[in-house]
């Protein structure tokens, strides 16, 4: 794989959110705006890219048995930082994302890449996986930021849109709004890609703690086969 | 008193932790398809809510705050509750083999449960004092226990149904969700006025 492919599967074939269904709490959370969405996408991509690169410059340092907790503490150290910069430069992106700032460290997409990528591939790639995961992660939570704000608040980044702002939609930014909007996507990304590379159940492929449960939770997928 | 039950009633029901506020949708989606799953992962995760907050709010009242280390509170916890998880684990194996075996599984699922960390962190931001904290993790557990169970209901319908078929599999599960969360939609102001 080049660095190019390396760097597209992760907006759309692999795309974090849409196709792998990782990172699925903030994506719901975050996207009753586009700002916050893409505060959001920019906060969890710096948090990325940096953990990749270390976790790939440490690979042969950290011993097999206990990479799980180092990869933690790294990730939360990360978004301390991330965390800090935030509270210091963008009080107000801080409001808005509110808890789901601190809690990007429990985001599977980033312990995810820890363990399925950055610890068997070379600095270089991971920072360039690290990157396109991010971006597509972005791209997945402006998409849905976008539709519901324009239909929820009649709004787009605050600019008003003539005929929808008098005709908004106010559910679509309240929760069930956000289970929708991520359910017909889903559906929308199947039917394009028509079932290739497309989970169809939740799986556990892309779940970092696999492993450790036993897989209690995957017999949906064994079914499925 | 009063307090202790709005509390409570607002963390079940208006604030729930799955349907509202968007945390531990993972287990939500991925266990829920079976009901004694869904049982055993929201018992799993009540109980480590209320551990994960008996230990942290301490931590942050009189290690973190006083000595102006509030910027480690993401670290901390997260590694409290990582460290706590697995302690659990350990002592449910040595000692309780039974709950151990319907427990066991999910325990180590709970460490990325954006919930956990989410109810601890939002203790501290309202600004509870102990009692109202657990009062509160035990209600956000009540709410995704209350979640997990009703949505099992929801999706074992959902398995004999014609579904077209691009929208099987996930895809109508988070549109079951989303009706779901409607229902949720429906107790907002309720509270409050039941005190009023």
């Amino acid at each position: 794989m080049n660095k190019r492919q390396n760097f597209l599967k992760g907006i759309i074939k692999e795309n974090p959110v849409l196709v792998l269904v990782l990172g699925t709490c903030p994506s719901l959370a975050v996207t009753t705006s586009v700002i916050s969405a893409l505060g959001m996408g920019a906060a969890a991509t710096v948090v990325l890219l940096c953990s990749n690169i270390v976790v790939s410059a440490l690979r042969n340092i950290i011993p097999d048995k206990v990479r799980i907790p180092c990869y933690i503490v790294l990730i939360a150290g990360f978004v301390t930082m991330v965390q800090m910069l935030v509270k210091a430069f963008a009080p107000a992106l801080d409001e808005s994302l509110g808890i789901f700032l601190p809690l990007i460290v429990v985001n599977c997409i980033i312990l995810g890449r820890a363990e399925m990528y950055a610890n068997k591939n070379k600095v270089l790639d991971s920072a360039i996986d690290a990157l396109g995961m991010g971006i597509g992660f972005t791209f997945a939570l402006l998409l849905m930021g976008t539709i519901r704000e324009v239909l929820g608040n009649g709004t787009w980044m605050g600019i008003q849109i003539p005929v929808l702002a008098e005709n908004n939609i106010s559910i679509m930014t309240m929760a069930p709004g956000g289970f929708l909007v991520f359910g017909i996507l889903m559906a929308i990304v199947g039917k394009i890609s028509k079932g290739k590379n497309v989970k169809k159940s939740f799986g556990c492929a892309g779940c970092p703690s696999a492993e450790l449960c036993g897989r209690a939770c995957c017999d949906e997928k064994e079914e499925a086969k | 008193m009063t307090k202790f039950i709005i509390i409570m009633l607002s963390a079940v029901f208006i604030n729930n932790y799955v349907l509202s506020r968007f945390l531990g949708i993972c287990p939500f989606l991925g266990v829920s398809k079976k009901l004694n799953q869904a049982t055993g992962m929201s018992v799993a995760v009540i109980f480590v809510m209320l551990m994960a907050t008996a230990v942290t709010w301490p931590l942050q009242t009189y290690l973190l705050t006083p000595n102006n280390l509030g910027y480690l509170q993401t670290i901390v916890f997260i590694l409290v509750i990582a460290t706590l998880v697995q302690l659990v684990e350990i002592i449910l194996k040595r000692y309780i083999p039974s709950l151990h075996k319907s427990l066991g599984v999910y325990l180590p699922l709970i460490t990325t449960n954006c919930a956990v960390l989410g109810v601890t962190i939002l203790n501290i931001d309202e600004g509870y004092t102990f009692a109202e904290s657990m009062i509160n993790s035990l209600g956000s557990g009540l709410g995704f226990f209350l979640a997990m169970v009703m949505f099992s209901g929801v999706r074992s319908k959902l398995e004999g149904a014609d579904i077209p078929k691009a929208f099987q599999g996930l895809p109508i599960t988070l549109v079951a969700a989303s009706i779901t969360s409607l229902s949720f939609l429906g107790f907002s102001g309720v509270i409050e006025n039941l005190f009023a």
